[in-house]
């Protein structure tokens, strides 16, 4: 059973004459962690907007857990590219609002909860301070942390890091691939930076034309734990030449 | 505290001159008829103290306090109603525009000839130019909360209440003291305008009563005990907003 399946799942703007996913069919295993990887305004965004529920598809099937996502609810985790913590929350309080939504925990119960998801996202003792007091990775953190406490087994997170600046988010990519390894969930992952996709996925699925009729999914070999080191290895250099050649040809400038 | 006061140092020296300027122009022109200088005003507020504070000023405060409270009422309830639907606004949004049109002093007289000399006339005046600020400005606060921040939330499951009080409550709450602050002083103006035109008792009615008897200083001081009033209650109403609202306009 997949963790995320579409099957000839179509989507088209109301402004635009065309369907922009046209019939895409796909299939995610759980636990592994792939890269959405695609030009700015490809349409990878529209997939994970169906995905969460945002945008009701026009045709086509998407089952999440081998089931259609058709009235359920709190079955995928989204991270949206801002970190959108609410700046009159405190960050615990902001971390809290998936429970908060889903009922059923007391005051009590939550906030315990959601200081042990902040000591496993690195943010221990800043539950009570408000986010504008955070850095960008901190905050991108704290974000993650709330994504973590809707409790679903698959996360979509588009494009979390592409604000930070280039140091904070090399160390960030290596924090998430410690935090997927040890909580086994299942990652999907949208960005437009071919560097950041080969050193995150199992594979890499690629949108190689829009409309998105297929994606075409690339294998890095390399195994897990990664770190950095591994980009300098010879067959990765080569991949990364070659995923750069497939989505050069979709940019006119 | 201290530093607010520091802060309008400037103010405060600039005002003290222009009444000490008052004072020495209004002593040269000597027709206190005309123009009363400041000694004078409040010379003439302590004579008038018992009629002043036990009878004119509770009644303007009672019209200004119930007017507010239904400016409020009608104001949210509006701000509310366009922003949750917009078959809503695009019906109610041209008419309260429009009701602002009314020129307040000319129509006053056909409120008080509808609903006599009793403060409702009063009440009237006070809704009719004091829930508009009220209105467009809770209104635009709620219009300021995120589409993300909705979307966020309507992935975690949330139903459109939950979003109204977590999102939208929350962004429209700056804006909502802002309004207040607006809306006090208006609400007072409301009040004395509608008893200048007609009744029987406040402030307004008395300062009023003092020009048929040309008191220069005696229509000064009800005035000038309005401006103190809605000066206080500025005040007071800032420090709540310092109070509760934490945050303002982060762009995130």
């Amino acid at each position: 059973m997949s963790a995320l399946e579409f099957r000839s799942v179509s989507y088209q703007y109301p402004s635009e004459d065309f369907d922009i996913v046209d019939k895409l069919s796909f299939q995610v295993e759980p636990g592994s962690f792939h890269c959405i990887l695609g030009v700015s305004g490809c349409g990878k965004s529209t997939i994970f907007r169906m995905t969460n529920g945002l945008l009701p598809p026009k045709g086509g099937e998407i089952l999440v857990d081998g089931a259609p996502i058709q009235g359920r609810k709190r079955y995928c985790g989204y991270m949206p590219q801002k970190d959108l913590l609410f700046p009159w929350r405190t960050v615990g309080e902001n971390v809290a609002l998936p429970l908060e939504i889903a009922g059923g925990l007391s005051k009590g119960q939550r906030r315990k909860k959601v200081e042990a998801a902040l000591a496993d996202v690195g943010l221990e003792g800043c539950c009570d301070k408000l986010p504008g007091e955070l850095s960008g990775g901190m905050r991108q953190r704290a974000a993650f942390a709330r994504t973590m406490l809707t409790g679903s087994d698959l996360l979509l997170l588009d494009e979390p890091f592409s604000a930070l600046d280039f140091l904070t988010r090399i160390s960030m990519q290596e924090w998430l691939l410690d935090q997927w390894q040890r909580h086994k969930k299942t990652i999907l992952f949208i960005t437009h930076d071919v560097e950041e996709a080969v050193f995150l996925s199992s594979s890499v699925l690629v949108v190689e034309s829009t409309p998105i009729r297929a994606l075409t999914e690339v294998p890095v070999p390399a195994g897990f734990p990664r770190d950095r080191s591994c980009l300098k290895d010879p067959s990765l250099v080569e991949l990364k030449e070659q995923l750069i050649a497939l989505l050069r040809k979709q940019v006119s400038l | 505290m201290r530093s607010a006061c520091k802060a309008n140092l400037p103010a405060l020296i600039f005002l003290l001159a222009l009444v000490m300027l008052w004072q020495v122009g209004a002593m040269g022109m000597n027709a206190a008829y005309i123009l009363p200088t400041p000694v004078q005003i409040f010379q003439r507020m302590w004579e008038l103290r018992g009629p002043l504070f036990t009878v004119h000023l509770p009644a303007t405060m009672g019209v200004t306090a119930i007017g507010l409270v239904l400016s409020l009422v009608l104001g949210l309830a509006l701000a509310v109603g366009m922003d949750a639907s917009d078959m809503v606004r695009k019906m109610l949004y041209p008419v309260v525009v429009v009701s602002q049109t009314i020129p307040t002093t000319a129509i006053a007289p056909l409120f008080v000839l509808w609903f006599g000399y009793g403060i409702w006339s009063k009440v009237l005046v006070t809704v009719l130019i004091t829930f508009f600020p009220i209105t467009i400005t809770v209104y635009d606060g709620l219009r300021s909360a995120k589409t993300e921040m909705a979307e966020l939330l309507q992935t975690y499951g949330a139903t459109r209440r939950e979003i109204f009080w977590k999102i939208k409550a929350p962004c429209a709450l700056p804006y909502f003291f802002s309004a207040i602050k607006m809306a006090v002083p208006m609400s007072i103006i409301g009040a004395a305008i509608g008893e200048w035109l007609g009744a029987q008792s406040g402030l307004g009615y008395f300062s009023r009563r003092m020009m048929t008897q040309l008191d220069g200083a005696g229509v000064f001081a009800p005035i000038v005990l309005l401006s103190a009033v809605a000066m206080v209650a500025v005040g007071i109403v800032a420090l709540l907003e310092r109070k509760f609202v934490r945050w303002r306009g982060e762009s995130s």
